[in-house]
């Protein structure tokens, strides 16, 4: 079975249906997640989808160029800085109000 | 950089001197402020011997044209690809307010002697406030009118709401609120017009030879009528006036009923009649109308008011329905009318707030029933009250008799499209406000600087210092120089008419015809 | 002309002075010096009654003055209201003018000085010299005015220096309610010239292009270049003026003309106060008396009466306007002098005097007619004896109130004595007054019982004859009060005479009233037809004197006799004595009116309407909008996860619309 797998080279429908599936994941994370962690990694997930089909998309449309694969290195660079920032908010929400809650964090509400 | 342009820079160069000014320093500030007030003057004088020269035959020349001749024009593109540009220039109706504004002003630094709280964030503020009235007077594209109109409104809402009094927030935002709802409707009115005329240009003049269309005039007008009648206090849209004039701080009335409410008047006059004169034809009665309202209500309302602000702010509604009254009657006295009752009452009213501000200051209450006998300790600001009183209730030799007399035969004269019978009876009812007028003057400042001394604290109190006395001193002497000499002023105006009046005609004529 | 050039072609001079006179005093001498302010006050007044007299002097002895030719003497634009409709100021020189030139400037000029004694120590004194020198110049401003408009700027001018003048002592609450009610009264009444002048102006327009060329060709010899809608000349040409009568308005079936004549009446009557709106006067006796001298008895009251008279071929052209002008004359002067028995008040008297005699002269003018014109000189007579004996009493009731400090004359008493000359001008004054041969009234009354009898208004002559006898009662009444019996008050007894620049114009007033009776008046002024009737109409003089001695004998028997006889009369007389000595109720029934119906009524539910329903609106959407704003503002939770529901819903939603759309 293994062999027939490896014989059989994914197609680039596999790739979007893959990533369509990381992508609902992530959105599902988004949406009920309320740890704030959570919900970083999830748009991370959804980030990472996007990267698959761009470097899909790449490979099986237009493998002469390189486009797509410098887009998926600008989005994970791009993930990367967002994630630091925002996991520096969270740790310094975290050390004020000791809550990691996203609908506790109401400050500016009212 | 042209003359008119100097008259917008003026201003806003003196403002950013006093921001570079250390705050400390608020006595060097007022003095900034009153030279470069004072430089103003100067060059307004200067533009008005120039343009009094240039202008010299055009009555004869006028008597066919329909675009009002300019002078002193500047014309620099701005945005291209929208159409916008950069147009200032005078005529004589642009002039009277340039005129109107720089005297004012003046007399408003120099009654602002005494602010001493942010003294230097309120000359910035105010300087900023009077570039945008300048701006507007001198604009002939829409657009750049418009963004002159905001800058002459936004300050304002700080203005009243840190240097006020009362309920000051209140006002402040309900000012602003209903002065900004009214530039809405012209801001819509503007662009309607824009893409009305498909010539992709808010150019004055450019517009003016546009053909709009009947129905399409039908609609435009009111819109922009109403939204300059907003701030002209065109009734029922009056009741911020009333409200932001009492909370105001002195110089800000002055301006503010002055000056800022001519900003309706002249944008009725400049923009929607000239532009649309079908418009201005039939609905030209309903304005009256609303106008005559104006005029009886706002002055049997004031009987009753017992603040001195109030008072005045009601007496500025009646008299500001003289201005659309004029403006509605759509021929020569009733536009000259309504142009001499803009300068007039915003004289009239500046030294009229300009002196609650300075009683204010001295006797801490604007209550009528509070104050009396105060003619005995303040003469000067005593008479200079009832010189503003007299022209206010038109009395001959002063410039209200001079206004109200053009616009009570300007319509009853009438004109050829509205009903000739209905425009006399309203003008007939217009005039008897001018007894209403005279109660609520009298009374009024009876109560205030007649009779005893009726509060022990006021026998200490002091007449007029030198500031005060050169502010209301300026005023009163427009008023005079206008009442008894209104023949060097008025038929400046006349000559800038005349296009407005020829298009209404021509227009009018041909509506007729079909 | 050219025998009176220099003084014809300087006849702006009469008004001028005074108005540079007024700008000095008040920009610089009164808050230096207030004694030089009343000096410079006064020879600037007399100066302008130099002018006057020879102007008078010239005009009446040349050709132009026999002929009662209109000069205009100079003129210039003061503003144009559009094209074709331009006020022309200027100084007209007719007949009228410069008999009002001479009166004004005589009277203004006696009142100075008197005033210098009078006001002598007054905290007012400067502004007091500056308020006279105004209101001097805007009445002669008023006298010359060529046109309708310049006769409204200085009416209203004249109104407001008598405004000024009664509030003199603006501390005083009564005084200034008094200067208030002037104000507004003749204001009300100006509102209707306001609108007579309005319509005149645009009828007067509208067929400008029809009557200006025959009008114009007169107007040339008379000096008018420039001839305008509002000019006298054109407003009062016959042509015009049956045009204008032959405008029916449809409303109660009257004229154009009318209506605007009836409308210009109203401010005729206001100023002259005619019933209804004569409360303004009594009230006005406030003020200094000699401000009561000049501007409430000799000037600027007769003002109406000189309005009427300049527009009398209008009126005439009206016959309606001109009855209502007659019997509301008729009926003031006899309401007056009712009223006048009743009072005990000097000053208040002699106010219904004044009402009571300028119904007299509106009478006189309202039984004339242009073919009959008798009772316009014998108005225009009245008027210039009227104001020397009438100035000349106000002035002698000033002595007597400097004198005794009070205006009551029940604490007078018994000053013939004491102040000797007050007493005899007072007496020649008061004689004239009365009627009584050979002073200055008995002609003038005599003209106009014989304007209204020849006229055949026997109503109106009855009135007018009764009016003779009562005046000389209430005025004998005050004389017999003040001057004779024994002093009842305490300052009546140390009572003692004025000082002599306070006597020299009551005595040149005296003079004037003992002998202006005998100048052959309709020889100089005169309207219309040539007057047939000339000199004494000796029925007429028998009955007026009659009726003048039976006033007399009535005050002799009730006011100087031990017993007191007048006030078992009152006692007698009840509930009429009250209703009488209250003025008929006049003014409270107008404070009803103002107060319970104008204030009560329209303002304060204006003022409520204003602040809760027109604002309210405004507040009520500000309010809209906020709770609207309020509510909505749930939708927005501040958390990203419900934002991204919403926005994953949306987009579903816009998925759902396009995959419909596709198919």
């Amino acid at each position: 079975m293994i062999e027939s797998l490896s014989l059989h080279k994914p197609h680039i429908e596999h790739w979007l249906v893959l990533s369509a599936i990381l992508f609902a994941i992530g959105l599902y994370g988004l949406l009920s997640r309320r740890n704030a962690i959570g919900i970083l990694m999830s748009i991370e997930l959804m980030l990472n989808s996007a990267v698959l089909n761009l470097a899909a998309f790449n490979r099986f449309v237009a493998p002469a160029s390189v486009d797509g694969q410098i887009m998926a290195l600008f989005v994970i660079a791009v993930a990367a800085a967002e994630a630091v920032v925002a996991m520096a908010i969270f740790v310094a929400i975290f050390r004020y109000r000791r809550i990691v809650d996203v609908n506790r964090m109401d400050l500016m509400k009212d | 950089m042209g003359l008119v342009s100097w008259l917008i820079a003026i201003p806003f160069l003196t403002a950013m001197i006093i921001l570079a000014v250390p705050a400390r320093n608020w006595r060097m500030i007022r003095w900034v402020a009153v030279i470069g007030c004072g430089a103003h003057l100067l060059l307004t004088a200067v533009v008005t011997y120039l343009y009094w020269h240039a202008s010299a035959g055009d009555a004869i020349g006028a008597q066919t044209l329909l675009l009002t001749k300019l002078y002193l024009v500047e014309k620099v593109p701005w945005f291209k690809s929208l159409g916008i540009q950069y147009f200032v220039g005078i005529d004589g109706i642009s002039l009277a307010m340039v005129i109107l504004t720089s005297i004012v002003i003046f007399a408003g630094v120099l009654a602002s002697w005494y602010v001493n709280i942010r003294t230097k964030e309120f000359f910035v503020l105010l300087l900023t406030l009077v570039t945008g009235v300048f701006g507007v007077f001198v604009s002939f594209d829409l657009f750049l009118f418009l963004m002159f109109y905001e800058l002459a409104v936004l300050p304002m809402y700080l203005l009243i709401g840190v240097w006020g009094t009362g309920p000051k927030e209140y006002s402040a935002m309900k000012l602003t609120l209903m002065l900004l709802i009214g530039s809405a409707f012209v801001l819509v009115g503007f662009l309607a017009l824009y893409h009305a005329s498909g010539m992709h240009t808010f150019d004055l003049q450019q517009l003016a030879q546009a053909h709009f269309s009947s129905d399409f005039q039908k609609w435009v007008f009111p819109m922009i009528f109403i939204g300059f009648g907003v701030i002209g206090a065109l009734y029922p849209l009056h009741t911020w006036s009333p409200d932001g004039h009492s909370s105001a701080p002195t110089a800000v009335s002055m301006l503010h009923a002055g000056v800022l409410m001519k900003l309706g008047g002249y944008g009725a006059l400049r923009i929607a009649v000239y532009l649309l004169p079908e418009g201005a034809i039939a609905w030209g009665l309903f304005f009256m109308v609303l106008a005559t309202i104006n005029i009886i209500y706002g002055a049997f309302v004031a009987v009753m008011q017992k603040d001195l602000k109030y008072f005045t702010a009601y007496s500025s509604v009646s008299h500001c329905g003289f201005v659309l009254f004029g403006v509605a009657a759509l021929n020569m006295m009733g536009l000259k009318g309504a142009v001499i009752q803009m300068f007039s009452h915003g004289i009239m009213t500046a030294l009229f707030f300009a002196l609650i501000g300075m009683v204010y200051s001295r006797t801490h209450t604007r209550m009528l029933d509070q104050m009396g006998g105060l003619a005995k300790k303040m003469p000067w600001l005593a008479a200079a009250f009832y010189i503003a009183g007299l022209a206010s209730l038109g009395l001959p030799g002063l410039s209200g008799f001079v206004a109200e007399t053009h616009v009570f035969l300007g319509g009853f004269f009438g004109n050829i499209w509205a009903s000739s019978g209905v425009m006399k009876a309203l003008a007939i009812i217009a005039t008897m406000s001018i007894v209403v007028t005279a109660v609520y003057v009298l009374r009024g400042l009876a109560r205030v600087f007649y009779g005893p001394i009726t509060n022990h604290d006021f026998e200490k109190i002091t007449d007029a210092t030198l500031p005060e006395r050169i502010s209301t001193g300026l005023l009163v002497a427009v008023l005079f120089a206008v009442g008894l000499a209104p023949f060097l002023f008025v038929n400046m105006i006349e000559s800038s008419l005349l296009p407005i009046l020829n298009r209404l005609h021509q227009t009018g004529a041909a509506a007729f015809a079909h | 002309m050219e025998q009176f050039s220099f003084v014809f072609r300087n006849a702006w001079l009469i008004p001028a002075i005074p108005l540079v006179s007024f700008a000095v005093l008040g920009l610089f001498v009164s808050p230096i010096s207030k004694r030089l302010a009343g000096v410079i006050g006064t020879v600037a007044i007399f100066i302008s009654a130099a002018f006057a007299f020879l102007l008078a002097w010239n005009y009446f002895l040349s050709p132009a003055g026999k002929e009662h030719t209109a000069l205009i003497a100079w003129t210039c634009e003061w503003l144009r209201y559009q094209t074709g409709l331009t006020v022309n100021i200027g100084v007209l020189v007719d007949p009228i003018s410069v008999l009002l030139m001479s009166v004004v400037t005589t009277v203004s000029a006696l009142v100075h000085l008197y005033s210098i004694g009078y006001m002598h120590g007054d905290e007012g004194y400067g502004r007091f010299f500056g308020y006279l020198n105004l209101f001097t110049f805007s009445m002669l401003g008023l006298v010359v005015a060529p046109n309708i408009i310049q006769m409204y700027i200085c009416w209203e001018l004249v109104g407001v220096s008598s405004f000024l003048l009664i509030g003199l002592y603006y501390q005083k609450p009564a005084a200034v309610a008094a200067s208030n009610k002037a104000f507004i009264v003749t204001r009300f009444a100006d509102l209707g010239f306001l609108i007579g002048i309005i319509i005149l102006g645009y009828y007067g327009y509208h067929f400008f292009g029809e009557f200006a060329p025959a009008v114009a060709s007169t107007a040339v010899k008379n000096g008018v270049t420039n001839l305008q809608p509002f000019d006298f000349l054109y407003l009062t040409n016959s042509a015009v003026l049956a045009k204008l009568a032959s405008i029916n308005l449809h409303f109660f079936d009257i004229s154009l003309l009318t209506a605007s004549m009836v409308l210009v009446f109203m401010g005729a009557a206001g100023k002259s106060a005619m019933f209804p709106l004569h409360i303004w006067l009594p009230d006005a006796m406030e003020g200094p008396t000699p401000v009561s001298a000049l501007i409430h008895a000799a000037t600027m009251v007769v003002a109406g009466v000189y309005l009427v008279a300049r527009l009398f071929p209008a009126f005439a052209a009206s016959g309606t306007a001109l009855l209502l002008v007659a019997y509301v004359g008729a009926f003031t002067s006899i309401f007056a002098a009712i009223i006048g028995i009743t009072q005990d008040d000097i000053k208040r008297v002699l106010a219904f005097s004044t009402l009571s005699q300028l119904g007299y002269m509106m009478l006189a003018l309202g039984v004339a007619t242009m073919a009959h014109p008798l009772g316009y000189s014998a108005s225009m007579f009245h008027l210039f004896t009227h104001a020397f004996f009438k100035a000349l009493l106000f002035l002698a009731a000033g002595a007597v109130i400097h004198a005794v400090n009070t205006n009551n004359i029940w604490e007078m008493g018994g000053l013939a004595k004491k102040l000797p000359v007050t007493h005899a001008t007072f007496l020649v004054a008061t004689l004239a007054i009365s009627g009584i041969w050979p002073f200055a009234g008995f002609f003038s009354k005599d003209e106009i019982l014989a304007s209204a009898l020849s006229g055949g208004h026997y109503v109106v002559f009855a009135i007018a004859l009764t009016v003779a006898g009562i005046t000389a009662l209430y005025m004998f009444r005050i004389y017999f009060v003040t001057f004779w019996g024994k002093s009842r008050g305490d300052a009546a007894g140390h009572a003692h005479e004025a000082p002599a620049v306070m006597l020299l114009p009551l005595v040149m007033l005296a003079i004037l009233s003992a002998t202006v009776g005998f100048v052959n008046f309709s020889d100089y002024v005169s309207i219309g037809e040539p007057i047939e009737h000339h000199g004494i109409n000796s029925k007429i003089a028998v009955s007026a004197t009659a009726a003048a001695l039976t006033g007399v004998f009535l005050a002799i028997f009730f006011y100087t006799g031990q017993t007191d006889r007048a006030a078992m009369m009152s006692r007698l007389l009840g509930r009429i004595y009250t209703l009488v000595k209250q003025k008929f109720y006049i003014d409270e029934f107008y404070i009803f009116v103002t107060h319970q119906i104008l204030f009560r009524f329209i303002s304060r539910p204006a003022a409520w309407f204003d602040r809760h329903i027109v604002d309210g609106g405004v507040n009520l959407s500000a309010w809209i909008t906020r709770t609207t704003g309020g509510k909505l503002r749930y939708l927005q939770t501040g958390q990203v996860q419900v934002y991204s529901l919403w926005f994953v819903g949306g987009m579903l939603f816009l998925l759902l619309i396009l995959w419909a759309g596709a198919r």
